[in-house]
């Protein structure tokens, strides 16, 4: 404490006249305090069948430890008519940060809806798979902190389904899971899915072993392979839960569910 | 005391190191705000049967200090709509200044139905999050409840980030810690709006204004509360909290002067 008493001008600081005071600032980086980006939990998935695309969506909404609410959709109708989005047959599942999700959806749902007001005919999924990779490189350096999946039927009306990274590479693929407890789901459906690490019974041991051939599954098997892979996820990812919604897209159109999940 | 004249009544760098002059800059790059500095806390608010009820305390902070105590966080835009805000009172003002225009311009238009809640809960979104991606942010959490388009009750949320949200009962700040559970015990989900009466509801929100005052050290007895139905809006900008008691106090250890 001795120095608060001291009188004597300090060693080494600054002079006490105003003339050594610097007027400009230190040159280097100034750190910014603010971040633009912030984690919204959640978690999606996406199946592609024979004739039809399953995607779904847990409801829950977080920051951190706080849970904003329990409903907000992270699966997205994409063209059709008005704001409904009447006749639409393409739907995109977004996870990550929610506010460049939204504005992501409504870029891509403008664009959709505008190349059949110039086209005079509905974009195809793989037309629009490829906008929307375009769509997340153009903000290559600010992107969208996003992990997008867009779900539909090809032109041969086969499920079709395309998974994206933050900064649009994207792939088609038969399943994949995104968000929070993507590492939880993915194994889950490689193995039910793909019959990652399935052998034919009574094929052998060692190399004579044959591998379970992956084939297309009916619908009812992947609604309740979606269903068991949330309600599993529930169970030990804090960030997903509340609700579940599923958009299956057939011939048909796009049929809306929504089951409960565990709200703890 | 020193006979330096120039040092009086500056920190003494002796005592707490040299002054820190990238604060005191005359050029520079261009900087946008990195953190709020007078601040609002909590905003709660509750959907019922007709309506929605918003509230918030009139304090201003400027850090710990309880800087300005009269500043009114709550504002009618028109019959329909309320915006409550959280976080910094000088963008606070700059968006009270911005919605004062909206309107103006909107009456001053040909159509003939005025924005509802959840028309303006857009504009606030895309004007919050325009601002994040300019990495100038509007360092404000805020609240937008009315009706909207059907005249059903709308309650939803924007933040700096531009993050939305919308659910039966909200809470902004130190609110969210501890309001939130207090509403969602009376409205946990969506179909319970429809079991909770006007009363009711206002009765929650004054309680959870009174928790607030409990705990939230940056809050204050004198609130802001508005509610929100077909009938319009009916704002009180000077109401005080009631029947507070501090019993609870007595049984609180492990702080203060007391050793056990």
């Amino acid at each position: 404490m001795a120095s608060v008493f001291s009188g004597a001008p300090p060693q080494g600081g600054p002079g006490y006249s105003f003339k050594q005071i610097p007027t400009a600032a230190p040159s280097g980086e100034r750190q910014h305090g603010f971040y633009p980006y912030t984690d919204n939990g959640g978690s999606t998935l996406g199946i592609s069948g024979e004739k039809f695309t399953i995607l779904a969506g847990d409801t829950r909404h977080t920051q951190g430890y706080n849970i904003n609410t329990r409903y907000a959709p992270k699966l997205f109708k994409i063209g059709g008519e008005g704001p409904e989005n009447k006749g639409a047959r393409i739907v995109l599942s977004v996870v990550g940060f929610a506010a460049d999700g939204d504005a992501l959806k409504e870029r891509l749902d403008t664009i959709v809806k505008m190349y059949k007001y110039q086209h005079g005919k509905p974009m195809t999924v793989s037309a629009c798979a490829q906008r929307l990779s375009h769509i997340l490189y153009n903000k290559r350096f600010f992107p969208y902190y996003v992990h997008a999946i867009l779900g539909g039927l090809d032109e041969e009306g086969r499920g079709a389904l395309y998974s994206y990274d933050p900064v649009g590479s994207y792939e088609r693929e038969q399943c994949r899971a995104a968000g929070a407890a993507a590492s939880l789901i993915m194994p889950f459906l490689d193995n039910q899915v793909n019959f990652k690490n399935q052998y034919e019974a009574g094929s052998g041991t060692g190399h004579d072993l044959q591998a379970r051939v992956a084939q297309p599954l009916p619908r009812n098997v992947v609604e309740d392979l979606v269903r068991d892979a949330f309600t599993s996820a529930v169970e030990r990812h804090i960030e997903v839960g509340d609700g579940l919604q599923m958009m299956i897209i057939t011939q048909d159109g796009i049929e809306e569910t929504y089951t409960p999940l565990k709200r703890d | 005391m020193n006979h330096f004249p120039q040092t009086w009544g500056r920190p003494r760098d002796d005592v707490y190191g040299a002054y820190d002059h990238s604060h005191f800059q005359t050029a520079g790059p261009q900087q946008h705000t990195q953190s709020p500095i007078v601040t609002g806390t909590s905003v709660v608010a509750a959907k019922f049967k007709d309506g929605v009820v918003i509230a918030a305390d009139n304090l201003a902070s400027y850090g710990s200090l309880a800087r300005f105590t009269d500043v009114k966080r709550i504002r009618k835009f028109n019959d329909q709509v309320v915006v409550g805000f959280g976080g910094d009172v000088s963008d606070m003002q700059y968006l009270d200044r911005l919605l004062n225009s909206l309107d103006v311009r909107e009456n001053y238009s040909t159509t003939e139905t005025p924005l509802n809640a959840k028309n303006l809960h857009t504009y606030l979104s895309k004007v919050m999050y325009k601002r994040r991606s300019d990495f100038n942010p509007l360092w404000n959490h805020l609240l937008i409840a009315g009706l909207d388009g059907e005249s059903k009750p709308f309650l939803a949320s924007a933040d700096l980030l531009g993050t939305t949200f919308a659910a039966p009962t909200l809470a902004t700040g130190f609110g969210a810690h501890l309001a939130q559970p207090i509403l969602r015990r009376t409205v946990p989900d969506e179909a319970s709006v429809q079991n909770v009466s006007k009363d009711e509801a206002v009765r929650l929100v004054k309680e959870c204004m009174k928790v607030l005052f409990y705990r939230d050290a940056r809050s204050l007895d004198k609130y802001s509360i508005a509610v929100i139905t077909k009938e319009g809006v009916e704002l009180k900008q000077d109401e005080k909290l009631e029947n507070q008691s501090w019993a609870f106090a007595e049984g609180i250890r492990g702080y203060g002067t007391q050793v056990n």
